[in-house]
């Protein structure tokens, strides 16, 4: 189980522009260092105290660096006449505005859950902004993103409008689902977002699925189709049986899909390194033949690079990738979770890597755009966000009718009423009689 | 489908003597010198091969159903008809390829998911329920799941406890899913057409042993447009003196048991389920309100079964018409045992029904 120490790289699929060509693998090995794997070394020790248990595994002397670390050493070896930014001005405030856009709402989920307008379970996703960003803004509208309960902000960076998931949040008619599906259920049919599963490792199949069919409708069908899925799940869910059959089929058939882990290191209480035996997930990867990465998920340009690259090879027909994004959720599990396990330095530490902050010095440190126009997006998603819960709020809830509908698309699946003719031909049907 | 008979008996003419007892007596029976024959397998058979011919979406799914030609020879032949890539022969993981087969279908296409058996449905039992059928509701009406998951159900012969359970009455309690349980080859080329054309998860639960059994099949049945109705039951033969309702296998044993009652002079109306969800209530009522009497056979598990729920139904709208307590055959109450006599005591035998028949109609004397 122990790391190779030796600092080398077998091959690094990841090669971004020029050399893109280059270098195709099926494996990659990392160098790995203390510096940027949970933060630092130090913080590094700091979990280990907190959970005495799993010293051993934590001892190791193995290293990781994020991808594009190795890479931009290698472009500035080379040559330096390519210009170093990432981004140009009009993706860097995309990307800034989607990462606003999920942090004001969330926030404001928090309050409207804290004045008894939302309920049930809400899972937050402050923190993990440049994973959702980083990825889900390289689509196009009919490749599908597939998630877990901690959807909204997927479903946002999507293109679902916020009033919405708003709306579906509070349980009101004009929600993404009519409110028959909640905070975990994020369905949308016109942006491909094919849910919001409660169950952790059930939308792994059901993503797996959607890249199947991709690929059947360009071979079976013959359809000009390079639509991709991405799947984002967590740390416990790498444990899980259904994420380990689905990477065997998906490096088996080629599937156009990319396994996005959202490691927080924590899975409500229980923290990752107690959880997992081998705690690095992206080793999990190459196991079924397909390249593993780890990337820093608090940075949003890494992650776009390297989802740059994931989603490329699966357009390709290259086949799948697993991407472990090393991220940190501000909140606790859900708005009920108190949140006691985790250590406060911890979290402070995680705060001073907030994606946003780092955003925003990115682009005022290059010049791609002044403090002006970063406000100015702001204040647009304050009046977004404000927006969206005046709408909720005079959102109408569901009559009593739409209790029946939707259980089938076929609606004579509620059988034959005892007149002999099909249920659902009465049209007192549906008017609020729980009477099947 | 009476009407049809009674057109084709009229063509053809040399039925008159048998005509009209045939027609109503047991269907096809009485007039077999030119109807075909076909065993419940190729009658599933040839409805996937249709249904794969007619619509490119239509694909295959599951554990040797590709080259090994299924694990029953089911879907022998169609490998080398489709190609691997309609017919997908899949590792062991059924929570895995039956949640490919929902996204398959959340996306667009119609798979049709084999379970080697239902009791292996037990380890993608999540994805059946949870994204497959209560999808379309949670997403209202946005995604659509048109999937089939078939496969055989219920005891086959010498097993074990944990290859022979049946799974009816789980699967027929979950809003969202469709429950099919085919007897003849007529059910099961027109049940399994239907399923794969309906665009909601359909859970279909064949037999085992009913897979090499060959009955008369009408040529009606044979055109590739047919498909029976969901959610209508079959009065498989009419009665006056007490209705026997089953599924499945137990259809068959319904029907030995009726004839043995016939001798008895009484008169036995059977009727075959088809579907277990919706369950067509109206049939069974009208039924009951005709004889009065009530024996639910089935072969899984008696609580929370299958006929508990028949009979709390009748109990609820048809209670006056009722003259004897409602009586229940079902599959013993114990894991399935393997030696051969006790598993024919754990399983509704002939001889059961029949007793169960006696007892309802003798009770009120």
């Amino acid at each position: 189980m122990a790391c190779s120490a030796t600092t080398r790289i077998i091959h690094n699929p990841l090669a971004i522009s020029s050399s893109r060509s280059a270098e195709k693998s099926d494996f990659s090995c990392k160098i790995l260092s203390p510096s940027s794997f949970w933060g630092s070394a130090s913080l590094g020790k700091k979990l280990l105290s907190v959970n005495k248990a799993i010293s051993p595994i934590s001892r190791r002397s193995a290293t990781v660096v994020a991808v594009s670390d190795v890479v931009k050493e290698k472009k500035l070896k080379s040559s330096s006449s390519v210009s170093n930014l990432l981004i140009t001005k009009e993706e860097g405030l995309v990307l800034y505005e989607d990462m606003v856009l999920g942090r004001a709402f969330e926030d404001m989920c928090a309050q409207m859950y804290y004045r008894g307008k939302m309920f049930g379970f809400v899972h937050l996703y402050n923190g993990q902004e440049a994973v959702s960003t980083g990825f889900i803004k390289l689509l196009k509208k009919e490749d599908c993103v597939v998630s877990t309960y901690r959807d909204h902000v997927h479903a946002l960076s999507k293109g679902v409008p916020a009033r919405q998931v708003m709306s579906e949040l509070f349980g009101k008619t004009t929600g993404c689902c009519r409110g028959q599906g909640g905070s975990m259920h994020m369905f949308s049919k016109e942006h491909n977002v094919l849910g919001g599963f409660a169950f952790i490792g059930e939308g792994i199949p059901v993503a797996t699925g959607a890249a199947f069919t991709s690929k059947y409708k360009r071979e079976v069908l013959k359809e000009d189709c390079d639509e991709v899925t991405l799947a984002f799940f967590g740390d416990g869910t790498c444990n899980n049986g259904q994420f380990f059959e689905c990477l065997n089929m998906a490096a088996l058939w080629k599937l156009p899909i990319v396994f996005v882990v959202e490691n927080n290191l924590w899975a409500i209480g229980m923290s990752h390194l107690r959880a997992t035996s081998d705690p690095e997930i992206w080793k999990k990867g190459p196991a079924f033949g397909m390249p593993g990465v780890h990337v820093d998920g608090m940075d949003v340009l890494k992650v776009r690079e390297v989802a740059i690259e994931a989603v490329g090879r699966a357009r390709r027909g290259e086949g799948p990738t697993l991407v472990e994004c090393e991220t940190y959720r501000f909140r606790g599990h859900s708005l009920a979770d108190p949140d006691e396990l985790r250590d406060p330095a911890e979290k402070a530490h995680y705060a001073t890597r907030d994606p946003i902050t780092a955003l925003k010095k990115y682009i005022l440190e290059n010049k791609l755009a002044s403090e002006a126009e970063l406000k100015a997006i702001e204040k647009k998603i304050d009046e977004v966000v404000e927006d969206s819960v005046e709408f909720a709020d005079k959102s109408p809830v569901p009559a009593r009718s739409q209790l029946l509908e939707n259980v089938f698309a076929d609606p004579r699946g509620f059988g034959i009423g005892p007149d002999g003719k099909y249920r659902c031909e009465d049209p007192k049907f549906t008017e609020g009689t729980a009477q099947v | 489908m009476w009407g049809i008979i009674r057109q084709r008996a009229a063509c053809k003419g040399n039925h008159a003597l048998n005509l009209e007892q045939g027609i109503r007596a047991i269907a096809l029976r009485a007039f077999s010198s030119s109807a075909k024959q076909m065993t419940v397998r190729d009658a599933l058979n040839s409805a996937l091969d249709e249904e794969m011919s007619a619509d490119p979406k239509v694909f295959i799914m599951g554990e040797e159903v590709g080259e090994y030609q299924g694990a029953y020879k089911i879907s022998k032949g169609l490998l080398d008809k489709y190609g691997p890539d309609r017919v997908v022969d899949t590792p062991i993981t059924e929570a895995g390829f039956a949640g490919i087969g929902v996204g398959a279908a959340y996306y667009g296409l119609r798979p049709v998911i084999e379970f080697m058996t239902f009791n292996f449905s037990m380890q993608a039992i999540d994805h059946i329920i949870n994204s497959a059928a209560k999808s379309n509701y949670m997403s209202a009406g946005q995604i659509s799941v048109p999937i089939v998951f078939r496969g055989p159900n219920g005891a086959a012969a010498g097993v074990g406890a944990q290859h022979s359970q049946c799974y009816a009455a789980w699967y027929g309690a979950i809003p969202g899913l469709k429950v099919l349980a085919p007897y003849s080859s007529e059910d099961a080329r027109g049940l399994l057409k239907a399923a794969i054309r309906d665009p909601d998860p359909v859970v279909f639960l064949e037999n085992e042993l009913l897979y090499g059994e060959s009955f008369p099949i009408s040529d009606e049945v044979l055109d590739s447009s047919f498909s029976l109705p969901i959610g209508k039951a079959k009065i498989e033969r009419e009665g006056k003196d007490v209705t026997i309702t089953a599924f499945s296998k137990m259809v068959g044993y319904a029907l030995q048991a009726a004839d043995i009652l016939a001798k008895e002079g009484i008169n036995a109306e059977v009727i075959n389920l088809r579907t277990i969800r919706p369950l067509d209530r109206s049939t069974i009522n009208s039924s009951v309100r005709k004889t009065n009497r009530l024996v639910t056979v089935e072969e899984g598990f008696p609580q929370h079964g299958v006929g508990a729920e028949i009979c709390a139904t009748v109990v609820e709208d048809s209670f006056e018409y009722l003259d004897a307590p409602v009586e229940r055959i079902a599959g013993a109450d114990v894991p399935m045992p393997y030696a051969a006599n006790l598993e024919r005591m754990a399983v509704p035998q002939v001889e059961d029904i029949v007793r169960a028949a006696k007892r309802a109609c003798y009770r009120s004397r």
